[in-house]
């Protein structure tokens, strides 16, 4: 099935949770989704048997300027059907929160710790959200393009970055 | 007499631990020798890979590719550059396809060594271990001649590479892989069907095909489950629609499909095709050619997003690249394929002893610093 295709049955089964299709700038053909509606959606597409969604390839998230929205980018692919999909989703700033999928796809357990971690989204319904990476006591979310870090780490001197 | 009390125990596998194969801690949950939980703590590594791309100019970005997979620094290097020409749209001389599609098979030997190697010695097997590193010092030998260094090469670059391979190369290439043959065979002979070997890893952490889809698991791991998915014939990339080469999948010849043996088993014939690879690459490997000749001078992909995956020797290595048309990525995410392989060995490892922890742990090949990253 094409990336349109499947744009247009989402659309048809969730309405205005689907909220458009971007195909200009993007190597990968993407949907983007209300933020509150991933899950649902994501298990439609796991469980269709059109689509068979089954294997999550990626997960990231993204920062774009430090000012607008965060978003999470989702990459699937079908191993039955071999088609692919790219979900986006956008949250906000200061309250960046988007339902988990770590139940329906194992593997986005650590892509969304991760995410947690370097971007602080929290994924709703995660069983064990916490960083990953960084220490659990580190402060603040090194990759959000805003973020200035602090000037000790458990009385060590952070070194700055030109 | 009073009842035996048995209380479950957290035991600490690491940080510093000979086979957690670099930097990884593992808080097992013992009840006596069994495990009843794993849980991996990972960033013991975290040298801000994602953090450090966001501040420099795509060309500076490859070497630091090499150093997230340090045991397959050309594969890391070859998915870079490859995500990048896509987004520029450029179109590279015969001969660096070649050369790069040789260097990638070579590492994949090199690195599926070091796997089988290490996988051995983790359960006791010491002698295979410096076997296989007799033989990788060779592959070693031959990405010191093009690049001039053995472990981390910045030699595969965008549009190009560094320089071509020196005289000599190629002879030297063909001398390697009339060898390597023979050198399988012994790997078979002193490992593969070694009654304590077999004991050790066969029917040790199953791993069900769903099981691994649905964690995220690839590469040899997730073929050793029956699975057929290579991106190298899925989703051809580079020119590996041109080569003849056989897709090894586990079959359970010791035991079950999926489990620790088979995923030992499969790296050990990924080698064999590998060699074929690089083989029919050399024989048709043009001979003119300038493998400078397409490399940009300014490196700006135009505004927009990738997601570019290849095979790794560890599974699907995926770059998610977000460019506004400058010569710095927005965003630079990699997808590391041990990142995930790592994260089923709860599921797999639940229920096993400790030393089976470490013969499943060992059949993963994992390699902290891309996991970490």
């Amino acid at each position: 099935m094409t990336e349109q295709e499947i744009f247009e049955d989402l659309s048809r089964k969730f309405g205005d949770k689907i909220i458009e299709f971007m195909e200009e700038g993007t190597q990968n053909p993407t949907v983007v989704v209300d933020a509150g509606t991933l899950a649902k959606v994501a298990t439609y597409l796991k469980d269709d048997v059109r689509f068979q969604f089954n294997s999550l390839m990626n997960l990231a998230g993204h920062d774009a300027d430090g000012e607008t929205d965060l978003s999470v980018i989702y990459h699937l692919y079908s191993t039955e059907l071999k088609h692919y999909i790219t979900l986006k989703v956008f949250t906000s700033r200061d309250e960046p929160k988007v339902a988990s999928v770590a139940e329906l796809h194992k593997t986005a357990n650590w892509h969304e710790r991760e995410a947690f971690d370097l971007y602080g989204i929290n994924f709703e319904g995660h069983p064990d959200l916490k960083r990953i990476l960084m220490e659990d006591d580190w402060e603040g979310y090194p990759l959000r393009k805003d973020y200035v870090p602090a000037e000790f780490y458990r009385g060590m001197r952070i070194e700055k970055v030109k | 007499m009073g009842r035996l009390h048995a209380e479950e125990m957290v035991l600490n596998m690491g940080p510093q631990h000979p086979s957690t194969h670099g930097v990884l801690r593992l808080k097992l949950t013992t009840d006596g020798e069994i495990v009843s939980h794993i849980e991996p703590v990972i960033g013991y590594l975290h040298r801000s890979f994602e953090k450090h791309a966001e501040n420099l100019e795509y060309q500076m970005i490859t070497p630091f590719t090499g150093r997230c997979d340090y045991i397959a620094a050309m594969g890391s290097e070859h998915g870079y550059a490859m995500a990048v020409e896509k987004m520029m749209g450029i179109e590279l001389p015969e001969r660096v396809e070649y050369l790069r599609v040789i260097f990638a098979e070579l590492q994949r030997i090199a690195s599926h060594l070091v796997a089988v190697g290490t996988f051995g010695l983790d359960v006791g097997a010491i002698t295979p271990f410096i076997y296989c590193f007799r033989e990788r010092e060779l592959i070693l030998d031959l990405f010191e001649m093009a690049s001039g260094a053995r472990l981390l090469y910045n030699y595969i670059w965008i549009g190009g590479l560094a320089h071509d391979v020196p005289p000599g190369f190629v002879e030297k290439t063909y001398e390697f892989l009339d060898a390597f043959d023979e050198h399988v065979a012994e790997y078979n002979q002193i490992l593969t069907g070694n009654k304590i070997f077999v004991e050790r890893a066969a029917d040790i952490g199953v791993m069900t095909p769903e099981v691994a889809i649905n964690y995220g698991v690839t590469g040899p791991s997730l073929r050793a489950s029956g699975v057929n998915i290579d991106i190298r014939r899925t989703e051809p990339y580079s020119i590996y629609d041109r080569f003849d080469f056989d897709v090894p999948l586990g079959q359970g010849l010791q035991g079950t499909i999926g489990d620790s043996w088979d995923r030992y088993y499969v790296r050990v014939l990924e080698m064999g095709e590998s060699a074929k690879i690089i083989r029919q690459a050399l024989d048709q490997l043009p001979v003119e050619g300038d493998v400078k000749s397409a490399i940009p001078r300014r490196i700006r992909p135009p505004k927009g997003e990738i997601y570019f995956r290849s095979e790794n020797p560890r599974g699907e290595l995926g770059y998610y690249i977000v460019s506004n048309g400058k010569n710095v990525p927005v965003r630079l995410k990699m997808r590391s394929p041990a990142f995930s392989n790592l994260s089923v060995i709860n599921e797999i490892g639940q229920g096993w002893m400790i030393s089976d922890v470490i013969a499943i742990l060992g059949s993963l090949d994992i390699v902290l610093g891309e996991i970490d990253r």
